[in-house]
Parts: C-alpha cells; sequence; structure tokens
C-alpha cells in the first residue's frame, strides 16, 4: 500500500496508512479480511465495519486532526478511497499541496 | 396428552458454557467445586483501599483477546467478552455449530444485573476529562442490559426469539425460564443463562448501595450465609450459558450431552417493605414443584441463593423447612467459593446442580457452620454422595424478586 505515489505526498496528508491504524484502535479488524491487500475501493462493509464503527472512526479522524466531517458526506464516503477523499478536503496543507 | 406430544415439549439441558472465579470451563469450574476451593480475595482489578468492601470472586487468566477476534473488542465490556466466550464453550459442548442451523430455529436469551459497568466507566471517564468526542460510538449499546443477547445473536448468526430478563440475581432463572417458554412454543433451541461482571471502581459503588456487602477483609469469612457469623456476600464475576433444546430436536440430531430437563419454574415477588404479609419465596418453591409435577420427596438436593444476610437466610430457611421439613432435604450454596455473581450465579447453580445429577454428589458450602437456627440439612465439609433424580435451585433478586426451577436427570436408557 506504501507505493511511490503515497511516499512522495507530503506528511500532513491522509493516506490509507494513516487511516489503517484509526480504524484498527477504534473497531479493530475482520478476520476473514486482509487489510494489507488492496483495499481502497472496497466498500467498508465488505470490510466489516458497520455504521457504529465508521461513526467510531470518523471520531477518532476528527479528534486528531482537529476537523469536522458532514454526517451526509461520511455516509456516501463507502469506501477508503472515498473517505480519505473527503478528510483531505478538510485539511489545509493537503489542499494546498 | 400423549407421550409423543409429552415428549415434544420437554425443555432440555445439551450445553453448559462455565466462566467461574473458582474455574474457566465445566471441567475446572466442577473440580474446584467439589474441592471446595475458594476464589474470593481482595479484588485486583482496581485499587479497592478507599472502599468499605475489599474482596471480591474475580476470574483470572481470562485473556479475551485469545477468544474473540479484534472487531469485537473495542465495542465488548468484560462481562460480554466472558458471555461470547461462554456461549462458543457451551455451543461445542453441545455438537452444535449454530451456524449450520436455520437462522430462526435458535434464540437467546440472557439475563443482566447491570450492565457493561466497566466499558461505561471509561466511557464516563473520557466524557468529563476529555470531552464528548472521546467517547466510543460504542457505549451506544456495549452498556446495555440486552448487549450480551445481542452480540451472541450476532455472532452466531441466530435469530431466534431473544431478549433479556432484569430481575437482578432471580433473572437468572427467569432468562432460562423464559427459554423454556420459548421452546415450548416451538423454537428448537435457545442459549439461555447470564454473566455478569461488573468489579470496578463505578460497579463496586453501585453495588455498595445494597447495603448487602460483606466489610470483612478475611476471604475464610467474608461470605458465610445461614451462618451466625452471617454479615453480607462478597461479589463475584462469571456465570454459565446453557444450550436449551426440545427434546425431541436432541434425540433426533444426536446430542452428545443431555445433562438433564428444565421441569419446572415458578417466580413471585416478595410484599412491598413493612407490609404485614409474608414473603413468597415459599409459594415459588411449591409453584415450581407443581410445574415439574413432583413432591418435596423427589427432590434430592436444593441449591440455596444464600444471601448471607440475616433476615434474608431466615426466610430462605424456614422456606425451605416448610416444603420439606426440617433437615428433609440436603442443601448447598457452592457460590460460598465465587461469591454472588448476581445474575450470572443461578444459571452457574444450574450447571453445577446438573453435574450432581450426573455425577451423583452434592458440592459443599465452604466457610459457613450453620446457625443452630436453621433447621436444615446443610451440606459442608466434604462433598456428599447422593442418588439424585431432581434439584431445586433458588435465586433472589434485590427488591423482592424470587424464583425457583426444578431441574430433572434424563435417563439415557429410556431415550
Amino acid at each position: 500500500m506504501s507505493d511511490a505515489e503515497n511516499s512522495t505526498e507530503i506528511s500532513t496528508e491522509f493516506t490509507l496508512e494513516k487511516l489503517l491504524p484509526i480504524l484498527l484502535e477504534g473497531a479493530g479488524a475482520d478476520d476473514r479480511v486482509d487489510l494489507g491487500g488492496d483495499i481502497l475501493d472496497a466498500e467498508f462493509t465488505a470490510l466489516g465495519y458497520e455504521s457504529l464503527a465508521m461513526l467510531e472512526t470518523a471520531g477518532r479522524i476528527e479528534r486528531e486532526y482537529e476537523i469536522s466531517l458532514d454526517e451526509t458526506a461520511l455516509a456516501e464516503a463507502v469506501t477508503p478511497r472515498a473517505l480519505i477523499e473527503l478528510v483531505n478536503t478538510h485539511l489545509p496543507a493537503a489542499r494546498t499541496a | 396428552m400423549t407421550f409423543e406430544a409429552a415428549k415434544s415439549t420437554r425443555t432440555w439441558v445439551t450445553g453448559l458454557g462455565v466462566a467461574a472465579p473458582t474455574g474457566l470451563g465445566v471441567d475446572a469450574y466442577w473440580s474446584a467445586t467439589l474441592a471446595g476451593h475458594g476464589a474470593i480475595g481482595r479484588v485486583t482489578r482496581f485499587d479497592p483501599s478507599p472502599y468499605p468492601s475489599r474482596l471480591a470472586g474475580e476470574i483470572k487468566g481470562f485473556a479475551a483477546e485469545e477468544h474473540l477476534p479484534s472487531r469485537l473488542l473495542p465495542q465488548t465490556d468484560r462481562m460480554t467478552r466472558i458471555a461470547l466466550v461462554s456461549a462458543d464453550w457451551a455451543f461445542t459442548d453441545a455438537g452444535v455449530v449454530p451456524e449450520e442451523l436455520p437462522d430462526y430455529d435458535v434464540g437467546v436469551i440472557t439475563a443482566s444485573h447491570s450492565g457493561g459497568f466497566e466499558f461505561g466507566q471509561n466511557e464516563l471517564r473520557a466524557l468529563w476529562s476529555k470531552g464528548g468526542k472521546y467517547v466510543s460510538a460504542y457505549q451506544s449499546f456495549a452498556w446495555f442490559y440486552a448487549v450480551n443477547s445481542g452480540q451472541i445473536s450476532i455472532r452466531n448468526g441466530l435469530r431466534g426469539p431473544s431478549s433479556v430478563v432484569v430481575s437482578d440475581q432471580a433473572g437468572g432463572l427467569d432468562a432460562v425460564a423464559q427459554a423454556r417458554r420459548q421452546i415450548r412454543k416451538g423454537t428448537p433451541m435457545v442459549i439461555s443463562g447470564a454473566v455478569d461482571a461488573s468489579i470496578c471502581p463505578w460497579g463496586w459503588v453501585a453495588q455498595l448501595t445494597s447495603g448487602r456487602l460483606s466489610v470483612s477483609d478475611d476471604p475464610e469469612r467474608a461470605y458465610l450465609p445461614f451462618d451466625d457469623r452471617a454479615g453480607g456476600h462478597v461479589p463475584g464475576e462469571g456465570g454459565a450459558l446453557l444450550v436449551l433444546e426440545n427434546a425431541e430436536h436432541a434425540l433426533e440430531r444426536g446430542a452428545p450431552h443431555v445433562y438433564g430437563e428444565i421441569a419446572g419454574h415458578a417466580s413471585t415477588v416478595d410484599p412491598r417493605p413493612g407490609s404485614d404479609r409474608t414473603p413468597t419465596l415459599q409459594n415459588a418453591i411449591e409453584l415450581a414443584l407443581a410445574d415439574a409435577g413432583l413432591g418435596p420427596g423427589d427432590i434430592g438436593v436444593v441449591f440455596a441463593d444464600a444471601a448471607a444476610v440475616p433476615d434474608l437466610d431466615r426466610v430462605e430457611a424456614e422456606a425451605i423447612t416448610k416444603v420439606f421439613g426440617p433437615h428433609g432435604v440436603p442443601v448447598t450454596a457452592p457460590k460460598t467459593t465465587t461469591g454472588r455473581l448476581y445474575s450470572g450465579a443461578a444459571p452457574l447453580d444450574l450447571a453445577a446442580a446438573f453435574l450432581s445429577l450426573r455425577d451423583g454428589v452434592v458440592p459443599p458450602t465452604t466457610g459457613s457452620t450453620l446457625s443452630s437456627r436453621y433447621e436444615i440439612d446443610l451440606v459442608t465439609g466434604a462433598p456428599r454422595p447422593a442418588a439424585l433424580r431432581s434439584a431445586l435451585v433458588l435465586a433472589r433478586g434485590q427488591g423482592g424478586f424470587n424464583s425457583a426451577m426444578v431441574l430433572r436427570a434424563v435417563d439415557r436408557s429410556q431415550l
């Protein structure tokens, strides 16, 4: 998952590498899912995370990055890629990068 | 009713999952119980120094991560983790893979005394020390009374009739009685029982308000039901889950164990405090016997509620004596080794009673010396061999709840 594209981005960019530990700490991991695999476009429900897990994950992102995420936008971010993009629209450093 | 019809409404227990301070798993618990090994000691889960009561029956060596997926750990209180693992053990013991049964054929009916106190305490601490953003989303259900039923249901894919019963310690029997009702109405299998575990400061101060906790610092003398020195109880954690099954269903699938039948049950509520009417535990016993179609002479052992509060001990001893006569039936309270497990206590006693029927032995009440005021045959010291066909388990909850359940051995040679 740490491909060349990610590694060239600036450190304040929200990435899969930053999402994974937040997911794990807040909601654990489904034994049947390899979070180290190509999951960017997998739906969170398929990865074993139900709505409460996403609420917990969003809450942890919000307090860690001191941002506020819109509930509707959150509900529509059903894959890691969509959630990462959503978070990045709220990070000033990422927007200027 | 024809024999076939009667057979089809019988509720058997075909699986046991036990988590007690004295042992994890049926075999460890039962050998400790027969040996009279106690697990009461100074609280280690938090510093009990500032509190008037400092002893508990704690489960040691339970590592949830060894039994449960990491997905479940951030969303479960200790009591739920222990309940989930106990349910797994009960299904394994029953020879059942729940996912392989039709979803709606298996229900979950547990009892709960207080819900997930430790989880709730941690989230309250986060709320008041850091702010609302730091409260887990899982607080929404992790503390809740019904959470053990819900999590067992989700983990095992069980969609049959499911609920939670809350009547303090009596709830442990009332839940099993409700499970039996559902089996009589046509559900083939229900996992039932209870696990409580709230040995944390918040749970502790809540329990202290009962005024029934022992303030002794001597584990050997802290919980002495039916003893002149009785001065309250020691709280413990744990309980048991039981697989209840329609007898015909158990026979058809060739259940590896038939521990016995849930043969009768009744629950009553005491008159309000200050009333001149008498307590109703005796009624519960008589009604449960009638429900089972048995007389007092059929009962080989009584597992007592054993409050260790003098007034409550007197009420229980008198109820037993009125039904069975003075010294008319062996009475025991192996919960002296574990402390009172609240809703978990009676399901654990049910497990012990079934094992007593299986092995023909009554486990001892430890520590107590029977007061001369009570005319009961309290089994103390060593386990007592006895040819047992039926047992009575009693449980009472604060607020006047009484519950009595009759168990009967199933003679496999007649199946």
